[in-house]
């Protein structure tokens, strides 16, 4: 029997057991959406921005641990879909993002709606397609998440032309994907893991800097056993929070430009770094030959491009994190040399060293009593929701103070656009993390400019009843342009007060959500507990201080020792 | 240091880009490309000789081998291989100079392969030096065209039974 190719479509995602689809029409991809109105297996989510469908998907692949779907139409529906790819790709994030075309007839004719989506996004995806041949459709779409989800996960677009859509079809069997191009690693050398282990049992100051690989792969139970069974003390990236529980001793918290004063100091004086599913991107080793001088380094990646990209490594262990961590815990169980209880003996002078550093340099703020510090508001946010929460961030010092001061006990709690630092990310990320995880609580902590960028999605959030809580930073500034402003450049505050600004409290009452406002410390608790009570969508809008700034920090350019602290 | 790789890739649309693109995106230096298909119809083999430091190289290759069309990555130069190329060399040919670039042609085993009142054109096959070299000697002449392929190489075969 034949099938159209809009139906072949919506075979596949069931096949892929896609539940969620986030999208917007338009006239390239009718047919799509009619297909869509026909049958109740999948959710389409309609958003009010087609950049809010990519951030929804990512958010929504982040939870699920899966991959997301974003649905849009030729030419501007495509068009602005790139900041959403853009930062999936740096973050490693799968999802698949389906866009519709001008029929093949026409590509290349600069028909109406027509861009070449393909070749605007090829640097930006982990792969795309154009469909050209209906035949080809179902295989193309198979291949498509077969690549975003192994290997190192990443977007994957499929464009989609309107005949193609139209054409008649018959259903190829499900068979699993074989592609001879592409094959990735996931075992690690077993050679690589011995050595990796003996470099471990030599070391005395070693310390673990795990990234986003780590949740990608799902290796947080692996890490936590070999790190707490050696006694080896956690740094974490921004993409790696809630990779390593937050709250455990061994957790130094982030490093890097705004990490804490003693994860930066560890990595400065270890012996040995273990990188795991981390890139050694420049905001985090600062000047690149001031990052961990004494230590050897192992990295273990599923990129082989990450090894030795920026910083010469020691021992390479090209594999899934997943299985490089439970093939060295194997190791470390079966080998007969080894005394554990003297291994961890021997870090205790490490530990204490770094203990030292945490009474040295707490991470802080100066508090007051009569204006908001934005710190405490996230501590309040942590503590009223048991450090339990899904949070989103936006970008700039909202992002890092949730980083921060949120402390992550678990993985997929913590959706941030890491690499690319979207402003606008934080709010439909929220959504899609929302129709992943209803019953969970999801907060966006926000900055007053982040939250202006994709607040259209409020009407999204109030259509599917999502009971989202933005938390608004608000400092009437662009405040992260500003730090640098104050700090680098005079105080010459050029572009960055937002000297105009919407009413938050009244805007989200006008898409008939619930706006509260704080202004003074002691209202911050009493609004948190409104906004968790609300089964609705809710703004807090919290007045900070104004020129509050975020430390440490280390310059940039600078090595990760030179910090400026609070 | 120079290095020539080879590249077999699935030949589907776009694929050129997605190299080229890789190049130019992460500041690569592309000294000349070539490509055309293998033996099988659907995997061409492209060949690009390129400049950088051994990190730098290490980084083309696995940035290459990443692209999801891409079957194999070879530095050949890193193997016991032969390379050429070949140039198409246009010459002002004056009725003084015309010996002159016949024996150079010769010398190099090159052919002319087109004639005209005022000038010669020559074609010339071996290795990226001697190629140049033959240009280097022509130049004082006049050259007023020069079309190159660009290099392609092949790992030589073992020479073990
Ligand atoms: C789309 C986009 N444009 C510009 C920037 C540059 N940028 C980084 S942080 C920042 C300020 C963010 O201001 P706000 O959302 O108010 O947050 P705050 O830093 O005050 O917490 C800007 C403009 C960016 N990251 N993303």
């Amino acid at each position: 029997m034949k099938i159209t190719g809009a139906q072949a479509w919506l075979k596949c995602l069931e096949e892929q057991n896609v539940d969620t689809v986030f999208g917007f029409p338009g006239g390239a991809v009718i047919d799509l959406y009619d297909e869509i109105l026909a049958q109740d297996k999948i959710t389409h989510v309609l958003v009010r921005h087609e950049q809010a469908a990519v951030h929804a998907a990512d958010a929504y692949a982040r939870v699920i641990g899966d991959v997301g779907v974003a649905l849009v139409t030729s030419g501007p529906g495509a068009t602005n879909t790139v900041t959403g790819i853009a930062s999936a790709y740096l973050d490693s994030i799968p999802i698949v993002v389906f866009t519709g075309q001008v029929p093949t007839g026409l590509i290349g004719n600069d028909a109406f709606q027509e861009v070449d989506i393909v070749g605007i996004t090829r640097p930006c995806t982990k792969h795309n397609y154009l469909v050209k041949d209906p035949n080809q459709l179902v295989s193309t779409i198979r291949e498509a998440f077969h690549i975003a989800r192994t290997g190192r996960p990443g977007p994957v677009l499929v464009d989609l032309p309107k005949d193609v859509m139209a054409a008649k079809i018959s259903f190829p069997e499900p068979k699993p994907v074989k592609m001879r191009t592409y094959q990735p690693t996931y075992e690690p050398h077993p050679g690589q893991v011995e050595k990796a282990c003996r470099a471990i049992m030599k070391a005395k100051k070693p310390v673990f800097y795990i990234g986003g690989g780590v949740i990608a792969s799902k290796a947080h139970d692996e890490l936590t056993e070999l790190a707490r069974k050696m006694d080896i003390p956690v740094t974490m990236t921004l993409m790696g929070l809630g990779g390593f529980p937050g709250t455990d001793p061994l957790s130094m918290g982030m490093l890097g430009m705004h990490g804490t004063y003693y994860s930066n100091m560890a990595v400065a004086n270890c012996d040995l770094l273990v990188s795991v599913g981390a890139r050694f991107d420049d905001r985090v080793t600062g000047r690149i030959d001031a990052f961990a001088p004494h230590a050897k380094i192992i990295h273990i990646d599923i990129d082989p491009t990450s090894i030795s990209k920026n910083v010469r490594v020691d021992i390479p262990i090209v594999a899934d994190c997943k299985h490089a961590l439970a093939g060295m815990n194997n190791w470390f169980d079966r080998c007969k040399e080894i005394d554990l209880a003297a291994e961890k003996e021997k870090h205790e002078p490490w530990l204490k060293q770094i203990k030292d550093w945490k009474v040295e340099h707490p991470l802080g703020y100066v508090e007051e009593t009569d204006i908001i510090k934005p710190q405490f508001v996230v501590q309040k946010l942590h503590e009223l929701t048991q450090g339990d929460a899904i949070i989103t961030t936006e970008v700039g010092q909202n992002q890092m103070w949730a980083a921060q001061f949120y402390h992550f006990n678990h993985p997929r709690a913590f959706m941030t656009s890491g690499g690319l630092g979207v402003m606008g990310y934080g709010f439909p990320a929220a959504i899609g993390a929302q129709m992943a995880a209803p019953d969970r609580t999801v907060i966006d902590i926000a900055g007053d400019g982040s939250i202006q960028m994709n607040i259209q999605e409020m009407a999204t959030a109030m259509q599917y009843k999502l009971p989202v809580k933005i938390a608004i930073l608000n400092n009437n500034f662009l405040g992260m342009v500003r730090q640098w402003q104050e700090l680098f450049y005079d105080k010459k505050y050029s572009a960055t007060p937002l000297d105009v600004a919407p009413d938050f409290v009244a805007l989200a009452k006008a898409y008939g959500a619930v706006g509260l406002r704080a202004t003074k410390p002691s209202e911050v608790e009493p609004v948190i507990k409104e906004a968790l009570a609300t089964k609705n969508l809710v703004v807090m809008d919290f007045v900070i201080a104004r020129e509050e700034g975020v430390y440490p920090m280390v310059p940039a350019g600078k090595a990760t020792t030179e910090m400026l602290l609070v | 240091m120079k290095h020539t790789i080879s590249v077999l890739l699935q030949n589907r649309p776009g694929v050129l880009s997605r190299v080229t693109g890789l190049f130019s995106g992460r500041g690569f230096n592309i000294e000349s490309l070539s490509v055309a298909p293998t033996l099988e119809a659907d995997i061409s083999c492209l060949t690009l000789v390129t400049t950088g430091d051994d990190a730098i190289v290490e980084q083309i290759t696995k940035q290459l081998h990443k692209l999801i069309d891409v079957i194999k990555v070879t530095d050949i130069s890193e193997t016991d291989y032969v390379e050429r190329e070949m140039a198409l060399v246009r010459v002002k040919a004056e009725p003084s100079t015309r010996a002159e670039i016949l024996r150079i042609t010769d010398i190099f085993r090159g052919k002319v392969v087109d004639v005209s009142p005022r000038s010669f054109a020559v074609e010339v096959t071996g290795t990226c030096d001697k190629v140049k070299a033959m240009i280097d000697l022509l130049r004082p002449i006049g050259i007023q065209e020069i079309i190159r392929t660009g290099t392609i190489a092949m790992t030589r075969a073992s020479k073990k039974f």
